[in-house]
């Protein structure tokens, strides 16, 4: 499937190939706090069909299947679990938040202890990916769910929308994770496992201030971008793009689809009302009525999982590639200070100085950037192609589930219109 | 009657028929084959055509002509398939068949005609009589009228109506010299006037308040489905933009691009087969506009029953009067107000010769009454009687076709979801190689 990029670190496997219905981890907490009755009633299938077993989150065989998941895992063994579960609203006189819980258990000797429970809120994933962006420049950082909601559009404590928040999250925290870098981030260990992270926030603030300053670099003039970081950031480009054209379209599908329920709901009680001076005609009219009224329930669904669970990956998508091109942008300044240094140098060449360490420390700064960047390209490549086909199958899933509800409801009603004729027949 | 027959679907042959186009044909004739016509030919509306002509006010205009073809059942059984005999017809032509019908069968619950102009659109359906798809329904419709004309047990046997089917040139002037337009006047104006009957059967009242609150409901039925279409039009059709979006940036991938560029020809195909979807459920809108217009006549059958009860009803009003006025002049007390009375009051006696013609104008007039009484009677009788076997002819005839008018609207329904399920099957599975 994926392809390994040679020379690269090795790449942890990625966060799995998760259906919409969210594949839980295996050593998650139980099912039913995350999924209530949800387990039961959506099939989750993995891209190659085979159903995945959740009858248990430990047995054997499901953890195979959950492993199976990650092509490129290759044998090698995760040592880092997270999840992020159980949201729960806190009220004080201040302000109403919602806080997850993140689980994590791990054997990396990094952590003080094999597993850790803390409680975080959307603030401190927002911290944490600030310090992961500030710490780490030169590699792509996952992107968090959008932080600002307009209030009164979207109601912020709605049961969907804290799951979606969640699952979104919890997508995030993977992704750190099974980063080979990033996923050793003191400020990553810090938000697993710190009690208060407040505490910890105002000291890794203190000490870390300085590291962030080194890539901060601005005003150089870039010579020429190396092909493959050009070609990135027009792909970015492009694919921003299209992603922006199907996020429109799949808000126009909705909305169409929402007019025609309303109209579906007007059209179910016309045949109720009828059936009521009929005799004869009475079962089938109602039938056909409680028919139509099955498929705009169906559709109603259909409906609100695009608004939940497709529109917001793609959004995310657009986020994630806009602090990608940010790091792009800053690749070319630290090559474009580079190059500036060295010409400095050059120019002076005939005086047969040793080049001055500043520029080797520039020639290394560029080197290690491509590098990092290279290897996230791949992953990112890799996560992208999974999250749409994930995201893309998911929404077909979501529309063969509509159409599959709506074909039970009418084969259910043939025998009842039906029924009087057979009457019919046998006595005729 | 036509109980007594078989209760066999007429199949119509119609060689310019797709099979789909037969099997709806099959499904919207649901007539019964044991009666007198049917059982002698087949008809059939086989073509349409245009023509331009001038017309009654020498202008230049186009219209559209119908080809009604008749073949005798026994050629066709036997195998040897003769051509078919054939005149062209225009609609207005089948209106002015069915107001005969109308005037000359009062008791009877005359098939509807398609409908004149095309009501209950949605955006993409055109309102336009000569747009194809209009002139085709339409097609269907008068053939369908047809034979249920043929297939009724009083109607079927009519004169009129079989040179209708045969006669090409002279079939206007044929009706007219019926005189079925004088008559036709006069029961019009009473039929829309508006009179209280004092005695009116139960059960033609409860039919007529049937008929109205079935055309409410059915006209409120089409209009929801017409706007339902609009907007099932607009989901599928949207979802062709995900076959362009798909294609482009299958472009840009590598990996994935096979995957999404086939992904997106599903969703080209799934945007493309709305089209028939409606298609098919416009046949079904079609069936109930046909109960939408059945409802009419059957008001109109039960308002004619309340014509003849009224007409008996003054019958007998004015037959008791004059007994009355009989009584007086006998015993000579005045408790009618009439106009004799008065003028004898004020002006005197009348002399007893007055009194005597008087007398014996009124015993005419009374003779006359109860003639005219028993007449009326009769008529209220025989029509309450006919009416009433029509009319349970036709709940039988209405609740069967319904039936199966809704069978066929789940089974059209049924091939849309098991459509949508192959389609987006498709596409996932397109999806999950990319």
């Amino acid at each position: 499937m994926s392809a390994m990029s040679a020379g690269a670190p090795r790449s942890l496997a990625s966060s799995g190939q998760k259906s919409i219905q969210d594949i839980l981890h295996p050593l998650s907490a139980e099912e039913s706090a995350l999924n209530p009755g949800s387990a039961a009633e959506k099939d989750l299938i993995l891209p190659n069909g085979t159903p995945v077993d959740t009858s248990s989150p430990a047995s054997s065989s499901s953890l195979l299947n959950r492993l199976q998941l990650d092509d490129d895992l290759d044998g090698e063994t995760r040592d880092l679990f997270v999840t992020v579960d159980d949201p729960k609203k806190h009220v004080s006189t201040m302000e109403t938040y919602i806080t997850y819980r993140v689980c994590t258990k791990t054997t990396r000797t990094e952590f003080d202890l094999p597993e850790y429970t803390v409680r975080r809120r959307y603030q401190d994933f927002d911290w944490l990916r600030n310090k992961l962006e500030e710490s780490q420049p030169t590699h792509l950082i996952p992107p968090l769910p959008e932080k600002f909601v307009m209030k009164g559009v979207v109601d912020r404590f709605s049961e969907e929308f804290v799951e979606t928040r969640r699952k979104a999250l919890d997508k995030f925290l993977k992704r750190v994770a099974d980063h080979p870098v990033l996923s050793f981030n003191e400020h990553f260990n810090a938000f697993l496992s710190a009690k208060d992270l407040n505490k910890r926030q105002g000291l890794a603030l203190l000490t870390k201030m300085g590291e962030s300053v080194k890539y901060v670099t601005g005003g150089y003039k870039l010579r020429a971008r190396p092909v493959e970081f050009a070609a990135m950031g027009d792909y970015l480009d492009l694919f921003t793009q299209k992603l922006g054209t199907i996020d429109r379209i799949a808000q126009r599908i909705i909305k169409e689809q929402s007019e025609f329920l309303m109209e579906l709901r007007e059209y179910g009680p016309v045949y109720s009302s009828w059936s009521s001076f009929e005799e004869d005609l009475h079962d089938p009219l109602e039938g056909v009525s409680g028919c139509v009224s099955n498929c705009s329930s169906a559709l109603e669904e259909l409906t609100e999982d695009m608004s939940e669970d497709f529109l917001p990956v793609l959004r995310e998508y657009v986020l994630y590639i806009e602090s990608m091109k940010n790091v792009l942008k800053k690749r070319d300044q630290v090559q474009a200070e580079y190059e500036t240094k060295l010409e400095a140098v050059v120019f002076r060449e005939d005086k047969k100085t040793p080049v001055p360490t500043d520029v080797e420390k520039c020639q290394d700064r560029v080197e290690c950037f491509n590098a990092d960047l290279k290897a996230d390209w791949d992953r990112w490549e890799n996560n992208k192609r999974q999250d749409f086909r994930q995201l893309l199958t998911g929404m077909a899933d979501k529309n063969i589930q509509y159409y599959e509800k709506c074909l039970a409801a009418w084969e259910s009603l043939i025998p009842v219109l039906q029924d009087k004729q057979e009457a019919e027949g046998e006595t005729s | 009657m036509a109980d007594s027959g078989s209760e066999e679907i007429a199949v119509i042959g119609n060689t310019d028929l797709t099979p789909s186009e037969s099997e709806n044909n099959l499904k919207n004739t649901m007539v019964e084959k044991g009666t007198s016509l049917l059982k002698m030919m087949e008809i059939s509306v086989a073509e349409a055509e245009k023509r331009t002509g001038k017309n009654a006010v020498n202008m230049q205009e186009t219209y559209t002509v119908y080809l009604i073809e008749t073949r005798p059942v026994d050629a066709a059984s036997e195998g040897t398939n003769p051509v078919p005999d054939s005149l062209w017809r225009r609609y207005s032509e089948f209106e002015l068949l069915r107001n005969y019908l109308l005037v000359t069968y009062p008791f009877s619950v005359v098939p509807p005609l398609p409908e004149k102009r095309a009501e209950f659109v949605w955006h993409k359906l055109s309102a336009d009589n000569m747009d194809p798809d209009f002139v085709e329904r339409r097609r269907v419709g008068l053939e369908n009228f047809l034979l249920r004309v043929a297939s009724h047990p009083d109607l079927s046997s009519d004169k009129i109506f079989y040179s209708f089917l045969t006669e090409e040139n002279g079939w206007k002037e044929t009706v007219f010299e019926t005189g079925f337009q004088a008559k036709a006047d006069s029961r019009l104006k009473a039929l829309n006037a508006t009179f209280r009957v004092k005695n009116p059967d139960k059960r033609f009242a409860e039919m007529k308040h049937y008929g109205d609150e079935l055309q409410s409901v059915i006209s409120q039925l089409l209009r929801v489905r017409a706007r339902a279409a609009d907007r099932l039009y607009g989901v599928y059709k949207v979802h062709g933009n995900y076959g362009r979006v798909f294609s482009e940036w299958s472009a840009i991938e590598k990996e994935m691009g096979d995957g999404l560029q086939s992904a997106g020809h599903h969703m080209d195909a799934y945007a493309a087969s709305v089209d028939d979807i409606l298609e098919e459920e416009e046949h079904y809108a079609d069936q109930l506009k046909e109960y939408l217009f059945y409802a009419d006549a059957l008001r109109a059958v039960c308002r004619k029953h309340e014509l003849t009860q009224y007409e008996l009803e003054m019958a007998a009003q004015d037959l008791t009067s004059k007994k009355q006025q009989r009584e007086e002049l006998a015993t000579g007390t005045i408790r009618t107000f009439s106009l004799k009375g008065m003028t004898s009051k004020l002006f005197g006696q009348e002399t007893p010769e007055q009194r005597e013609a008087k007398v014996k104008m009124l015993e005419t007039q009374i003779e006359e009454g109860e003639e005219l009484v028993k007449e009326r009677n009769t008529e209220c009788e025989e029509f309450v009687k006919s009416a009433w076997v029509d009319i349970e002819r036709f709940k039988e005839q209405k609740d069967h076709d319904l039936r199966e008018a809704l069978i066929s609207y789940a089974i059209m329904q049924i091939s849309m979801c098991k459509k949508g399920i192959q389609v987006w099957n498709n596409a996932k599975e397109c999806f999950s190689k990319m």
